[in-house]
């Protein structure tokens, strides 16, 4: 079923260079090498009691459906039609002015029609209007509605994961659709067929049985943030004793895994260590609440409800009185938008106050869990810590506002307000490109997956565009964020399209301007390359 | 060099019409969106398309700088290389600049003996094609070699900690001793 790039040499030299005119109804997905995932195995399924688990693959023919899968789809959507109002409404009134249509980044950089969000919904609308609407059913095809055959549902599938739920299109919609909710709707209904994606369905699993997407246990976490602690001794002379599972804590943290485990996000994670321990912070890790992303929400409303569950199960256990979250994307959706409504209140716990500066996070009061830009933000505003801005100074920075955390819940200026005082060379990139018309690193949801990296790459280069930009203008060498995907996925997109951009979180930057008390001379960064002005003392 | 000036004096139409025919290898509602170009951050591979052909065009007239070149070529490969054209169909962009420039000189080069700097200018537009392949390939074996860097960076950290790495070069790595890991995570990044 996939496509391979072979042509016969008969077929090279007959290159009709325009594509065939037909409707988007009338053309069916082509499943292209490189731009999907890897089936779910039913092994990681059946793990948290997802229906029809089986091992398939998108690639091949038969996806070894249920039988009953037109029925198991349509009931599916009929469930949540009325369940979800919202769901119902970006169904009906969507008038296709195309304000969205070129917003996306799917679009922008593949080219594909049927990546315009206004179109990607219609690819479910038309199901909609065939079986729930009055006009459809009568009208059909007139009425753009269709039969929901297996080519549809493929073509659903298909297009229902080159979506990151990054609401950059809900930005410019008159209604304030947001594909996002529709999305993820439309991964649910596939997930009740059992046809998730492995790169999704495995850190679910893993996450529900160990508390990380990675599927580490607690001695795994806790050796690795040894190594951490053994670099931050040879940087700054100190030696940093976190505690883990401490019950009477004042604070838990909760930060991605991934900031435990890949480049460069592990540096973000020594950055935390350094200004907790200089704060004297009474906190706590976790290796039980040990993931702060929430792959679940790729999945269903429930599931995410429950990995979200087991973090706040964790502060009851410990008796922590709130929760700091580290820099991660979508699970700032989760907390923000969902969390609430799932969980919430956390009544529990206490409305977080920081021991620092007496600052009252009224924002986080219902939730318990503090962004830890506006927690440091707020720190530098009272001026409690000693900055060193000059030890960034071999890097010119740009911000990169992460989706879910600047359209997802708006936070925009805390980091920046961060950077101007750790960094010195801190440029935006254009107007159109950030802030909450910020472009998607291309592989959030899920997407960051290896197999479908010709997809990622189209998704980042309109990200990746306005970087290179201000890399031309400005010599910007390094694109700060605050996801734990983003640190993943920008390096990736950088290598391709911006070889000369590096990637970083915020607090990576906060802990090489972090003064430290009783530090020695720093000579090296977090990463253990030399300053550049110890460098020219040599 | 009686065809450069001819060249130059066509340069707006015959840009507009290459232009075209690398857009309308696109579908159709997608090339109406890329043909507009007024913001190269809202449309970069429109806007890319457009610039990179005008750079390659003076490089032609200038007479090929292949660094420089090369360097205009790339950025409109690289798009192309990871959309969905087969490598042929990624490539075909360059060809048409043939056709369009005989269409559009198809009087002066009748009635002025031309042949020799066509021919000439053809040959130097078919290097351009040979020096897109080498960067489609290049753009390609970059997509596998991330890919295998993502892979290394993720196990990186579990071969270290199941001690398989270890800082002594060219040694057997230490399967005994679990706390002389001391080396420094850049070491496997490339």
């Amino acid at each position: 079923m996939a496509t391979k790039f072979t042509a016969k040499p008969d077929e090279l030299s007959k290159i009709d260079y325009k594509p065939p005119k037909k409707g988007w109804l009338d053309t069916p997905a082509e499943f292209k090498e490189h731009t999907f995932c890897w089936g779910a195995k039913a092994k990681n399924l059946n793990i948290v009691e997802f229906p029809n688990a089986r091992d398939w693959s998108p690639a091949e023919e038969d996806w070894k459906l249920p039988e009953n899968w037109q029925e198991i789809v349509l009931e599916g959507i009929k469930d949540r039609l009325g369940k979800y109002r919202s769901f119902k409404l970006f169904m009906d009134i969507c008038v296709r002015c195309g304000a969205c249509a070129d917003k996306c980044h799917f679009f922008i950089g593949g080219g594909d029609p049927k990546n315009m969000p206004v179109l990607r919904a219609e690819l479910l609308r038309s199901i909609y209007r065939k079986y729930f609407t009055a006009s459809g059913k009568m009208l059909g095809k007139i009425a753009g509605a269709r039969e929901l055959t297996l080519d549809v549902l493929k073509e659903i599938w298909y297009y229902y994961y080159q979506c990151t739920e990054c609401r950059r299109c809900s930005v410019f919609c008159p209604y304030g659709i947001d594909q996002a909710e529709i999305t993820m709707v439309g991964r649910e209904l596939m997930n009740l067929l059992g046809l998730n994606t492995d790169w999704i369905s495995a850190p679910v699993a893993n996450c529900y049985m160990k508390g990380n997407h990675l599927g580490l246990e607690p001695h795994t976490i806790i050796n690795s943030m040894e190594f951490f602690l053994d670099d931050i001794e040879t940087i700054t002379g100190i030696k940093i004793k976190p505690t883990f599972n401490r019950k009477g804590a004042e604070i838990l943290f909760v930060t991605p895994s991934g900031d435990l485990f890949a480049d460069p996000g592990t540096y973000t994670a020594m950055g935390y260590l350094m200004l907790f321990h200089e704060l004297g912070l009474d906190y706590t890790w976790s290796t039980y609440a040990s993931e702060g992303g929430n792959f679940g929400l790729f999945t269903s409303n429930e599931m995410a409800k429950r990995l979200n569950a087991k973090i706040y199960a964790e502060a009851k256990r410990l008796g922590v009185k709130w929760i700091i979250g580290g820099e991660c994307g979508h699970m700032w959706r989760v907390v923000n938008q969902y969390m609430d409504t799932w969980n919430g209140p956390a009544d529990f716990l206490e409305e977080p106050v920081s021991p620092i500066t007496g600052t009252i996070f009224e924002n986080a009061k219902s939730t318990k869990m503090v962004h830890i830009a506006e927690f440091t933000a707020d720190l530098i505003k009272n001026g409690k810590l000693k900055l060193d801005p000059g030890r960034n100074n071999h890097l010119k920075v740009t911000w990169h506002d992460s989706c879910n955390t600047a359209r997802g819940m708006g936070i925009l200026d805390e980091p920046r307000y961060v950077l101007r005082n750790v960094c010195n060379h801190f440029h935006e990139m254009p107007e159109d490109t950030i802030r909450e018309k910020t472009f998607c690193c291309g592989s959030g949801t899920g997407l960051n997956a290896s197999e479908n990296m010709d997809l990622r790459m189209r998704g980042g280069f309109p990200r990746a565009n306005a970087v290179k930009y201000v890399r031309n203008n400005y010599g910007v060498n390094m694109l700060a964020n605050i996801c734990a995907i983003d640190r993943a996925t920008l390096k990736a997109s950088m290598e391709y399209w911006v070889p000369d951009v590096s990637v970083c979180g915020l607090h990576e930057l906060v802990g090489n301007a972090l003064v430290m008390t009783g530090e020695k001379e720093r000579t090296q960064d977090l990463r253990l390359e030399p300053l550049p002005e110890k460098e020219a003392k040599e | 060099m009686r065809l450069n000036s001819l060249l130059t004096d066509k340069k707006a139409s015959i840009l507009e019409k290459w232009f075209d025919v690398i857009i309308e290898t696109y579908p159709p509602d997608t090339a109406s969106f890329l043909k507009n170009r007024n913001n190269s951050f809202a449309n970069p591979t429109g806007s890319t398309i457009s610039q990179g052909i005008e750079d390659i065009f003076d490089e032609l007239l200038r007479g090929l700088n292949r660094e420089k070149t090369s360097q205009f070529l790339d950025d409109i490969v690289r798009i192309r290389a990871v959309q969905d054209f087969t490598p042929s169909q990624a490539l075909s962009f360059i060809f048409p600049l043939k056709r369009i420039i005989r269409e559009e000189l198809a009087a002066e080069i009748a009635g002025k003996h031309l042949s020799d700097e066509i021919l000439a200018l053809e040959s130097e537009i078919d290097g351009l094609a040979l020096s897109s392949f080498d960067i489609y390939m290049k753009c390609r074996e970059k997509i596998y070699d991330i890919k295998a860097n993502e892979v290394k960076r993720s196990t990186f950290r579990l071969l270290q900690m199941a001690n398989l790495i270890n800082d002594t070069n060219g040694e057997e790595p230490d399967l005994e001793g679990s706390n002389n890991l001391k080396i420094k995570r850049g070491e496997v990044k490339k």
